[in-house]
């Protein structure tokens, strides 16, 4: 139970791209509704139209701003939800063995049936991953859509999280992350899939791109200065470069033909 | 030791039944399925069949449940028993609601059908509203586009018979540079969404330009952090370089555009300025074969972009070579708009060179051969693969329509328009200006009106003008003012119906707009206006109808409320004959249907509308006996034919098979369920292309009836309606503008792009911080009602503060500041952020909610944090000394210019709540739920 | 981290009444009848009375028996065996003491070290976690260990080793509070690892994921003002360790005893208020708070 299995079958997990992710919340409202539904508890809300208003998410966008040393701040939207990790020590402090990890594929989950509520998974987790429903006061995390991924009455296509099957930018990818050849591997390995606090030696299973490279246009000025070399500098030079310019596509067939 | 673990259902049943339907949420009208456990709704998710959204779902569509049980649903009608503003109503019956309704307005259809004034919101039956207003008899409707973004598609479809909005898209599987202006969400939610993640996948690059990096900016590769308001002269710029390097596509000049076309050169003369025409009223280009002047679509002419034609001692020079006079100035050069537009000259050249060099040296070509207009054939198409997309960036400032034709200008240069990797029309656009209706507004008592009340007007003949030259039209739109406001000037109809300028009306009947509140300009005033008494102690305006759907800021305005159902609880119709759902693929329309039955005494607006006509026995809606037509709006839907056999929907016509044409078929509406709620009809592949010139694609949209002949046609690069109104201007034709305008209209109606600087009417030295708001991804407006969900990723809205000057004025994180602009002032938290244009303030549209509103408590951060930017804006511009007051207005369209909004900051002592504060208002639904656990499975 | 009540309670009166326990294992003092009576009843009320303050902190208490499953892996399942070990073995061995007059010397020498083990596993159990680094340190148990013998030996009267061990525990809470201020930095986490943007530039938090506070922000993230940590510091150490200290060098009275013991007690309780809301949860920096 709460001893994390010597290995696990396969590693699902998610990889989460921060250079296509558009900070629209919808995994965030997906996973709230999917979840609410399904596995376990809902997701409740306390004074959902009062002064205060808040409740259960499993998965959450922030932002950050990040200065590089020279060019203009760049503007990141970064969705977190429990990460899966392989040395998770969120199972390991609990008590009751309700959090565990599956062996067969690594998914971290929550048996509500055993959790007493004590939330010392919740402080041992880097991420914040977990938070404690205050209507049904058990700990809630992100499943991994489990209820979703193998289940015979959705079909095929749509045995996918909930988040992933509905991020309109397709910032979201799932799959398994043991296997080196899958899918989130091979983008992993193409472009730098990082882990988040690696010191914790947390071993996420989930991976996050990191942005690509920005504002290129700042530094480019000089290779791209080439395309424009003037044909004329004037209204009057610019009509004799048209009337050559037309002389060479007579007759031959260029643009839209 | 083996580890443990509990067994878990790994196949959890997920619903009894899935219903097909569209979302409501946003405009953006995405394909859903329902899932349903015991008759209610457990879950939402997106269909992956559909058009639009192709499975994926927003943040407000998975939020739906929260819409469906919302508190703030209104239950039955209501009739206002406390002063206005109050909140106070009694619950009616639906028979006394319409009586009520029939005896305010069948007095006025019979005598001054004008007296009514029906405007709409982001109506999604605006073909239906505008029938039934048509109907009546008022000339008095439109829906909210004017405030909207008239400027991005009057630009769009007077330069190029397009738009973007949702009436366009780049071709996101071809394209390899997309550079979008001033666009934070769109009504093409998921599409851009996807169509960015699909570009970024690939590795292709994105470019924004926009003072603020959010969103869609903030994941582009490259970030132009304008100076609002400078967009025009930006792209001017772009053009002057690009055409300076012969960075151009001639070809696609010469065969699809007027740039060959020839202007009349006859200072001062009545045509002076316009193109030269044939007999037949075709434009006239030169041939390069023999150098003759020929009409423009003659089979096999070569137009020549250079040629003059002299003839009767005058010079005819090209469209081309009027361009290059203007635009080879060197007051485009990048060092020339750099400080202006806030963007170094260099990086606007590596922007242009990014452009030349994807456009001309990546070209790409289909083997797709097809035919064009002049009957050529062409083996393959040949792609630009630069894109564009603009939206309320643009369009939302006084400059916005000349802007938005700047950018349609670069596009057609390029070459990259209706072009493999370019920019795509959605049918049923292609459709030149011609080709769209002209504004009517002849009313008289128990008769319907001329004809359709928008349209487009080519000429100050066509202006919406009374015998008088006073306006017909109570938002003035269609005169001088602003003659091409192609959409109605939703934002001027309640200060005109205020000051009876032009006339006094009788009712305001309102369809889901939140007038008193985030969508006007000026909400204190607005407020005022809607309560303000004359003499006798009598409202001002004498009668408000509103429907709306939830406890909304402006049902406590109105007299009389008629309360729509939700969106899953009725039907609705996407039509082809308004704001379809088509993609640059295929033509597509979709329903609504009640996947649940209201639990309430509530009706579906247009089939409330259906009842009121069928009372008024409405033509159109009644036979000559007086018979109704219709039961309800699901029997327009199917049986109602605008032209004979072209109807609301498209598919299914007939008997099951007919595509667009055909005979009512009354099972349609199954059949769209049995489909998943929408229709769609494929372009075929030689059509996917080309298709203003296409003849597979002119020859397929007659077939499916978009239109009932083919309509090929060029491009406006000069355009020609402007000049026809800087005519008038200059004194020719007989109807004349008043004399105040003359020297505006001969200014701004230039028939090339121009741009002119915004800031000096908005006190711009004075008040040099531009304020702007933004859509929020997970909000739409009032819509969503602050459901529970997307109220705790919103729940307040700080105003973003860029860091000089945070630091100016001694501002932190969590400071308030007061924000002042020559209108008025507010007083709101700031938060400090790097990623934004240095003179540029801004924060989420429309989070701020009054008090009272929506069954939130009084307390609730929306009212005590929230606020909204509307409180600074005027819809008229600050006096400037001259007498008169001036729209704070497009001068072409009328759109209203929002982001035109010039501030002033300082730091303020925090209030106990952001301010102007307004009392709250008696909510007529009560409060919402302390607690919320929507689970409906065990 | 949110200073709730029940853990405060829980780690306060638990470790001194385990610390009594522990002196008294030892037979210090060797009291038997009712003064022993005394001495364990104020033992068990503590420990007891601090256990069942920590299920007040529990979503679900009634399902508490589950938590002794776990043992293999988790502090809190080894500190809920332990402590049931200890309050047994010491039961017997007072009962020995109460009602028989007996020294079981071997017994309560095994209760004295489960005692102990007990502080030991509460200690662990804020110690294991990587996320708190001000709480992730050897100090940590010595700091539950030396507060929980200085305050046995004070409420076992113990005065000379009372004064000794109370000067430990105010060196081990000196170090602890030198070294936890630096600790957050020393643990190498920062936005910049905890986001992996670091390689881009300097991140800063923007907007928080939601305009609302939630479950995390309520409980991991508490922020106490540096001014108004210093002076709580100095009422901590002056209550728990200098007036005692003063009181005992004394001439000895029972008032000015139970007097020391009160300004122990309160001088606990305020260090241990800091102990929680001074630490500072990795998941802070998401928030762009620590
Ligand atoms: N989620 C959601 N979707 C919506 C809506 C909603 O409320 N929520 N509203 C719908 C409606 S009614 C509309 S009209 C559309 C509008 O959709 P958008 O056109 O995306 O409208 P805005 O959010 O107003 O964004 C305007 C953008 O223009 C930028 N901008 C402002 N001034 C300038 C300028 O001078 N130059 C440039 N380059 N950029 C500028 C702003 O920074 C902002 O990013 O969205 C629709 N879609
Ligand atoms: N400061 C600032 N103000 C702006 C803008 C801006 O950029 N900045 N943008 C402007 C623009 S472009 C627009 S389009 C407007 C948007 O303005 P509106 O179109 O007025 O949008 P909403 O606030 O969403 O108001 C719509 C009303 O419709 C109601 N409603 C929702 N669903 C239904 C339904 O199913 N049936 C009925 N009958 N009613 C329903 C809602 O409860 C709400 O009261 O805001 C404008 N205001
Ligand atoms: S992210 Fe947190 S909750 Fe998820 S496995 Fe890792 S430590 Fe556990
Ligand atoms: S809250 Fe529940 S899952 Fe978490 S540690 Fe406690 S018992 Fe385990
Ligand atoms: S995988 Fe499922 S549970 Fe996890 S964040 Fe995505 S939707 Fe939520
Ligand atoms: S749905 Fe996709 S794009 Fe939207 S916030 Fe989530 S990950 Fe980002
Ligand atoms: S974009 Fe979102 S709210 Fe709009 S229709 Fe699509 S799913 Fe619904
Ligand atoms: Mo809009």
């Amino acid at each position: 139970m709460t001893l994390l299995p010597d290995r696990t079958e396969k590693k699902l997990g998610l990889v989460i791209d921060l250079d296509t992710c558009v900070g629209c919340h919808a995994c965030v409202v997906s996973c709230k509704g999917w979840n609410t539904e399904n596995y376990g508890a809902p997701l409740s809300d306390q004074d959902p139209y009062g002064a205060d208003p808040s409740g259960t998410f499993l998965n959450r966008v922030h932002s950050y701003e990040v200065q590089p040393e020279t060019g203009p701040a760049q503007l990141i939207h970064f969705p977190k939800s429990c990460l899966h990790c392989d040395d998770a020590p969120c199972a390991t402090v609990c008590p009751t063995g309700a959090s565990y990890k599956r062996v067969e594929d690594g998914i971290v989950l929550v048996n509500e049936a055993d959790c007493i509520g004590c939330g010392l998974c919740a402080w041992a987790c880097p991420y914040g991953a977990r938070e404690m429903d205050a209507a049904e006061k058990v700990m809630k995390k992100c499943t991994l859509c489990v209820d979703r991924i193998y289940n015979d009455n959705l079909p095929e296509e749509d045995r996918v999280p909930a988040c992933v099957r509905t991020c309109p930018s397709g910032a979201r990818h799932f799959g398994d992350l043991g296997d080196p050849d899958s899918d989130v591997s091979q983008l992993v390995a193409a472009r730098g899939g990082m882990d988040l606090m690696p010191e914790l030696g947390t071993k996420p299973v989930n991976k996050y791109l990191p942005p690509r490279p920005k504002d290129g246009l700042d530094r480019d000025i000089d290779v791209l200065a080439p395309w424009l070399a003037p044909v004329a500098e004037d209204p009057k030079g610019f009509l004799g470069w048209l009337d050559r310019a037309l002389g060479k596509i007579d007759g031959k067939t260029t643009g839209g033909r | 030791m083996a580890h443990r673990q509990p067994q878990i259902d790994l196949s959890p049943k997920v619903s009894d039944e899935v219903r097909k339907t569209t979302c409501y949420m946003c405009a953006c009208r995405c394909g859903i399925n329902v899932h349903m456990k015991d008759g209610r709704v457990a879950y939402i998710e997106g269909n992956r069949d559909h058009p639009v959204n192709k499975g994926v779902l927003c943040a407000k569509g998975s939020a739906g449940i929260m819409q469906v049980n919302a508190p703030s649903r209104l239950r039955a009608p209501l009739r206002r028993v406390g002063p206005r503003g109050s909140g106070e109503f009694e619950e009616i019956t639906w028979d006394e609601a319409l009586d009520l309704a029939v005896s305010w307005l069948e007095p006025i259809r019979k005598t001054a059908p004008e007296k009514l004034a029906f405007f709409t919101g982001r109506d999604q039956s605006q073909s239906f509203t505008s029938f039934w207003a048509q109907n009546f008899g008022t000339p008095n409707y439109a829906a909210h586009g004017g405030f909207c973004s008239v400027n991005m598609a009057a630009a769009g479809i007077y330069t190029m018979g397009g738009a973007f909005w949702e009436f366009g898209q780049p071709d996101w599987d071809h394209t390899k540079l997309f550079i979008l202006f001033g666009v934070a969400e769109d009504h093409d939610s998921n599409p851009i969404k996807m169509g960015i993640g699909k570009i970024k996948a690939r590795g292709a690059k994105v470019v924004g330009v926009n003072p603020i990096r959010t969103g869609y900016n903030a994941v582009a590769d490259d970030w132009v952090g304008i100076t609002p308001g400078t967009d025009g002269l930006l792209i001017l710029s772009l053009i002057h370089v690009l055409m300076k390097a012969g960075k151009i596509d001639l070809d696609y000049l010469a065969r699809y555009t007027n740039a060959p076309c020839l202007v009349i050169d006859n200072p001062g003369a009545a045509d002076h300025g316009l193109l030269l025409r044939d007999d037949a009223g075709k434009t006239l280009v030169i041939d390069r074969a023999n150098g003759e002047p020929m009409p423009f679509d003659r089979p096999g002419v070569r137009p020549d972009l250079g040629a003059t034609y002299e003839v009767g001692g005058r010079t005819y020079r090209t469209v081309m070579a009027h361009m290059a006079d203007k635009y080879l100035d060197p007051a485009y050069a990048p060092e020339a708009v750099a400080d202006r537009c806030g963007v170094p000259a260099g990086k606007i050249r590596a922007l242009a060179a990014e452009i030349a060099r994807v456009a001309f040296d990546e070209a790409i070509t289909l083997n797709q051969s097809w035919t064009d207009f002049r009957g050529e054939t062409h083996a393959t198409m040949t792609g630009r693969p630069v894109s564009f997309h603009a939206m309320r960036g643009i369009s939302a400032h006084a400059n916005g329509f000349q802007t938005a034709r700047a950018l349609h200008v670069l596009q057609i240069l390029l070459g990259t328009v209706e072009v493999p990797g370019g920019f795509r029309f959605k049918p049923p656009y292609p459709k030149p200006p011609e080709a769209h209706p002209k504004p009517h507004c002849k009313s008289q008592p128990n008769a319907a009106l001329n004809g359709p009340h928008l349209g487009f007007v080519h000429g100050p003949a066509d202006l919406a003008l009374k015998d008088d030259g006073s306006p017909a039209r109570i938002d003035k739109a269609f005169t001088w003012e602003n003659p091409m406001s192609a959409h109605g000037l939703m934002h001027m109809v309640i200060s005109n119906a205020h000051s009876g300028d032009p006339y006094r009306i009788d009712t305001l009947f309102l369809y889901m707009a939140n007038m008193s509140w985030n969508s006007s300009m000026n909400t204190r005033g607005v407020i005022d206006m809607l309560t303000d008494t004359d003499a006798n102690g009598d409202y001002v305006i004498p009668r408000i109808i509103y429907s709306d759907a939830y406890s909304s800021e402006m049902v406590a305005y109105a007299d009389l409320i008629l309360p729509d159902t939700t969106y899953l609880e009725r039907h609705d119709c996407i039509s082809l004959l308004d704001r379809p759902i088509c993609e640059a693929d295929a033509a597509a329309d979709a329903i609504r249907w009640p996947v649940v039955e209201p639990d309430r005494d509530v009706r579906g607006f247009q089939t409330v509308l259906v009842q009121l006509a069928n009372r008024l026995k409405l033509p159109g809606f009644t036979d000559d006996a007086g018979q109704p037509k219709y039961e309800d709006y699901a029997d327009y839907m199917i049986r109602h034919e605008r032209r004979p056999g072209v109807g609301p929907l498209a598919g299914w016509r007939g008997n099951g098979d007919g595509e667009g044409r055909g005979a009512p078929n009354p099972d349609q509406l199954d059949r769209y369920i049995e489909n998943g709620g929408f229709w769609v009809g494929h372009v075929p592949d030689g059509a996917l292309y080309y298709k203003p010139w296409n003849t597979a694609y002119q020859d397929w949209a007659v077939q499916i009836g978009l239109y009932d002949a083919p309509l090929p046609y060029l491009f406006n690069l000069w355009c020609e309606p402007l000049r026809r109104f800087q005519l008038a201007a200059e004194g020719h034709g007989d109807r004349q503008p008043p004399d105040h305008l003359r020297a505006r209209i001969k200014a701004a109606f230039d028939p090339l792009p121009i741009w002119y600087d915004t800031a000096p009417d908005n006190h711009g030295a004075e008040f040099t911080v531009t304020a702007l708001t933004q859509r929020p991804m997970a909000m739409y407006h009032s819509w969503g009602t602050q459901n529970a969900w997307l109220r705790q990723i919103h729940g307040h809205n700080p105003l973003y503060v860029p860091t000089k000057i945070m630091r100016e004025a001694g501002l932190e994180d969590g400071d308030w500041a007061r924000v002042t602009s020559p209108h008025g002032a507010i007083t709101v938290p700031v938060l400090e952020m790097a990623a934004l244009n240095g003179n540029t303030v801004w924060t989420w549209n429309a989070i701020g909610k009054r008090k009272g509103a929506w069954a939130l408590d009084e307390g609730a951060p929306e009212a005590t944090k929230g606020f909204l930017l509307n409180h600074l804006i005027h819809e008229l511009l600050p006096a400037k000394g001259d007498g008169l007051r001036w729209a704070n207005s497009d001068p072409i369209t009328g759109q209203a210019a929002w982001f035109d909004l010039k501030v002033r900051i300082e730091r303020a002592e925090a209030p106990a709540e952001s301010q102007p504060a307004f009392p709250p208002i008696t909510s007529p639904v009560g409060k919402g739920p302390k607690d919320l656990k929507w689970k409906l499975g065990t | 981290m949110h200073p709730a009540p029940s853990v405060i309670l829980f780690t306060t009166l638990s470790g001194l009444g385990f610390g009594l326990l522990a002196f008294l294992g030892l037979g210090m003092p060797g009291s038997t009848g009712w003064v022993a009576f005394a001495f364990f009843a104020i033992a068990y009320g503590l420990a007891v009375g601090g256990l069942l303050a920590s299920t007040f902190h529990l979503g679900h208490p009634e399902r508490a028996l589950k938590a002794f499953t776990q043992w293999r892996s988790s502090w809190l399942s080894r500190e809920a065996w332990v402590s049931v070990a200890a309050l047994l073995v010491m039961g017997l061995y007072g009962a020995g003491r109460v009602f028989l007059g007996a020294h079981w010397a071997p017994l309560g020498l095994l209760g004295a070290a489960l005692s102990l083990a007990t502080v030991l596993t509460t200690s662990m159990i804020y110690t294991q976690l990587k996320t708190v680094p001000r709480w992730n340190t050897a100090l940590t148990p010595i700091l539950f260990l030396t507060f929980s013998l200085a305050g046995g030996a004070l409420l076992a009267g113990q005065i000379d080793i009372a004064r000794v061990l109370l000067a430990v525990a105010a060196a081990a809470q000196l170090a602890w509070w030198v070294r936890g201020d630096g600790a957050f930095e020393k643990s190498g986490t920062t936005l910049a690892s905890a986001t992996g943007l670091g390689p881009i530039g300097t991140p800063r938090a923007f907007e928080p994921p939601h305009t609302g506070p939630n479950y995390l922000t309520r409980e991991m993230i508490f922020v106490v003002g540096r001014a108004h940590a210093k002076l709580l510091r100095l009422v901590a150490a002056i209550l728990a360790f200098a007036a005692p200290l003063v009181l005992l060098s004394l001439p000895f009275s029972h008032g000015l005893a139970a007097l020391a013991v009160l300004g122990h007690l309160a001088g606990v309780f305020v260090s241990r208020w800091l102990f929680f809301a001074e630490a500072e949860h990795v998941v802070g920096l998401y928030y762009g708070k620590r």
